[in-house]
């Protein structure tokens, strides 16, 4: 649904702000942001008690096409993405084939383009079939519109290889992504190593594991005076490094994800192949820690990692379970529920969070409500309460933990390049 | 009857039906000591024993638990079996399930494998050992050896001695124990001790000799030999030397305190050959009450519930 809309009486959000602003689109795009304004032939929403944000920006996720369709498509991950209040979204490489060159690149472009109007941007591989050994085309791969490298999945294992990766991409404009994992501490782990891991008797993973790689990740972007993205950062000891970092002037920023503010370890106690991620589901006090560092601002960002699977991949012995949340649907309403409800952030900082702020790591014209700009929107109910069903997911992956649980803030309706994605039937029903 | 449906582990059983299996094992002993081996307590029951790991006194044990209480016991081998097909967990448990089977027992060399099929079928679901978490018939049975040398479970000192990192044996007594009473005291390698392991209420030290002393229980560990190869111990020599079960560390124990292992052993490493032959070794005593404790289970795990059908 596309066209000319005015969107009343709802709360704002922009660059200087929330304020109490009508909001009117036309021709795709913001064209005025004011207070009391009327209009002819303009379909009106009403967005009494409502915020209107930019378009959610989510610079991680994983729309599995091509190759595992069963899992999730550009058609449905984007649809999930709608429904979650997300207007651009940049998917990892790991699909197959890898994104690591030009074709799948414009492939996955192409796609979303015949989808709709979510943006989705692709992130392409650092290494040739994310084996951590060739480097990719960067400079190809920047042309044809991957807007960042990461062998996310993986972690580039050769630290050489990462520096030279580092330096490379630079050349072209890509930042790099770290999936900072020593899978040698890994080892056969399955989730966090403690306590809630020796009394389930399944194999643990030391913090270690992702500490030493964000520690070694950020002393290679400062040896090579270029700026590093670290990926879904899940410690306390992780958060601490990037604090140190960046005191230490390193170029260094970084995302967590809804999951690690949320769960905890304890939540895999009954073998729940939904509640395996990577990087797992840490202790308490590392939820809290998070949750600090993006209060602090060490932590830049919020990214979904929406990771969807099909029931066969998690229908499964523990050990045999796909690592990953799909988390579209409910990442909004886990950060508003947890960071803003539980008074950590204000509603703008939480919003720059997921909009503006990730859309400035990787450099996305998106996230900032102004006149001119591309008509991306959410509408969000803040106090609605609601009730998380997997099994009502657009997305195709049901593999949610958080069946069950009640969360606040509810996304109403999300409008795309001036059409209406999501709520069509809230917002003109 | 027990609490729940199923026995998954000792994490979540409660210490009244740990007490009324124990218990109900006594009378089975006498069964199994008989000179006619036979009962009717099963009769009409039909278990399955599913094992995707090689075993020897577990299967026959619950297969001869099943047989001398006129139970209909069956086995299926993951290496001969649908499994290596391909056949999923959940398509093999349900297969078996509608059968007509009443229990269903699995050893699986992945943690919570049996949790994951309790939720799938209707049978009651034993586990046999699942990956490194539990093996909850193994630590009762030793319990039950505990409590028929020495009257009770409660106030014992229990010393577990070798890799309680990759132990299922050591998780179930952990549970097991503590909840009956006894205090628990676990040594090994600092490599092969799980992190926060005292959280579950039992205390922890690298020093054998340590947690040997004063002990009316001492348990060896099945050490398993590809550990040396990831590096958890330099040499199986270095390892007996200093984490061994010998004849001196033993005799740091109470005088004739019980010598447990729950087999297969690896003689000369994680026991001498000379402790398993002293007169307060049970290692022997600990498989036939193994039956024992299964029969009892069994019978438990299948008396008539008044509110279900079932076949």
């Amino acid at each position: 649904m596309s066209g000319k809309f005015l969107i009343k009486g709802g709360v704002v959000v922009t660059p200087d702000g929330m304020k109490g602003r009508d909001l009117m689109i036309k021709d795709s795009k913001i064209s005025r942001v004011g207070e009391n304004l009327t209009a002819n032939g303009f379909k009106t929403i009403d967005a009494t008690d409502m915020i209107v944000s930019p378009g959610l920006v989510d610079i991680h996720c994983h729309l599995r096409e091509p190759g595992y369709e069963e899992k999730e498509d550009i058609a449905s991950g984007t649809a999930a993405a709608a429904k979650g209040g997300f207007t651009s979204v940049c998917c990892m490489a790991n699909t197959n084939p890898v994104n690591d060159n030009a074709v799948v690149t414009e492939f996955i472009k192409k796609k979303a383009a015949l989808a709709g109007p979510v943006r989705v941007h692709p992130i392409a591989a650092i290494t040739k079939k994310l084996a951590g050994e060739e480097l990719t085309e960067a400079g190809e791969l920047a042309e044809v519109g991957a807007v960042a490298l990461s062998d996310d999945g993986k972690c580039v294992r050769n630290a050489m290889r990462m520096r030279l990766a580092l330096s490379y991409a630079k050349r072209f404009g890509l930042k790099v992504i770290s999936h900072p994992e020593d899978t040698d501490l890994t080892d056969s782990g399955l989730m966090n190593e403690g306590y809630w891991s020796t009394a389930l008797g399944l194999p643990g993973i030391t913090r270690a594991a992702e500490e030493t790689m964000i520690a070694r990740d950020c002393i290679l972007a400062e040896t090579e005076n270029t700026a590093i993205h670290i990926a879904h950062v899940s410690t306390r000891g992780g958060a601490e490094i990037i604090r140190q970092a960046k005191r230490r002037k390193i170029a260094v920023t970084c995302e967590t994800a809804p999951h690690y503010i949320y769960a905890t370890d304890e939540w895999v106690k009954d073998y729940d192949t939904n509640t395996k991620v990577n990087p797992p589901l840490r202790t308490e006090d590392d939820r809290l820690a998070i949750i600090e560092a993006l209060a602090d601002g060490t932590i830049d960002c919020i990214a979904t990692d929406h990771a969807p699977h099909h029931i066969d991949d998690k229908n499964v012995e523990y050990t045999l379970a796909a690592s990953g949340i799909s988390g579209f649907e409910t990442a909004f309403s886990i950060c508003w529920t947890v960071l803003v409800k539980g008074g950590i952030l204000s509603p703008e900082e939480l919003f720059r969070k997921m909009t503006s702020a990730p859309a400035e790591i990787l450099g996305l014209d998106a996230g900032i409500t102004e006149e001119g700009n591309v008509a991306d929107i959410a509408i969000i109910a803040p106090d609605a309460e609601w009730t998380v069903d997997p099994s009502k997911f657009v997305s195709r992956g049901h593999n949610s933990p958080f069946g069950g649980r009640t969360l606040s803030g509810m996304v109403k309706c999300t409008i795309a390049g001036g059409e209406i994605v999501y709520g069509g039937e809230w917002a003109c029903g | 009857m027990l609490k729940s449906k199923d026995l998954l582990g000792l994490r979540n059983t409660t210490r009244e039906d740990i007490h009324e299996i124990l218990n109900t094992a006594d009378l089975m002993k006498v069964v199994i000591n008989s000179n006619n081996k036979k009962t009717p307590h099963l009769q009409g029951k039909s278990i399955i024993t599913l094992f995707y790991e090689n075993s020897t006194r577990t299967r026959m044990s619950f297969e001869l638990a099943c047989k001398y209480m006129s139970g209909t016991a069956s086995s299926v081998s993951a290496s001969t079996s649908s499994v290596s097909k391909g056949e999923t967990l959940i398509d093999t448990a349900r297969t078996l399930d509608v059968m007509g089977t009443d229990v269903l027992i699995m050893r699986h060399p992945m943690t919570g494998a049996p949790h994951l099929m309790a939720k799938n079928v209707r049978a009651a679901v034993i586990n046999a050992g699942d990956g490194i978490n539990e093996h909850p018939t193994q630590a009762l049975l030793d319990m039950y050896t505990m409590k028929e040398r020495f009257g009770a479970v409660k106030g014992l000192r229990a010393a577990i001695i070798g890799d309680a990192r990759h132990s299922r044996v050591a998780r179930s007594s952990i549970y097991g124990l503590t909840k009956m009473g006894a205090s628990v005291i676990l040594a090994g390698p600092p490599t092969l001790l799980p992190p926060e392991l005292d959280k579950l209420g039992v205390e922890i030290t690298d020093r054998v000799d340590d947690a040997v002393k004063g002990a009316d229980v001492v348990m060896g560990l099945r050490i398993q030999l590809e550990r040396q190869k990831k590096g958890l111990f330099p040499t199986v020599r270095e390892y007996h030397k200093y984490f061994g079960l010998t004849e001196e560390r033993v005799a740091l124990a109470k005088p004739h305190a019980l010598v447990m292992h729950p087999g297969p052993v690896n003689r000369g490493v994680e026991i001498s050959t000379a402790v398993m032959n002293l007169p307060d070794a049970k290692i022997d005593e600990q498989v036939t009450n193994g039956v024992a404790v299964r029969m009892a289970l069994l019978f438990m795990m299948t008396r008539q519930k008044p509110e279900t059908g079932g076949f």
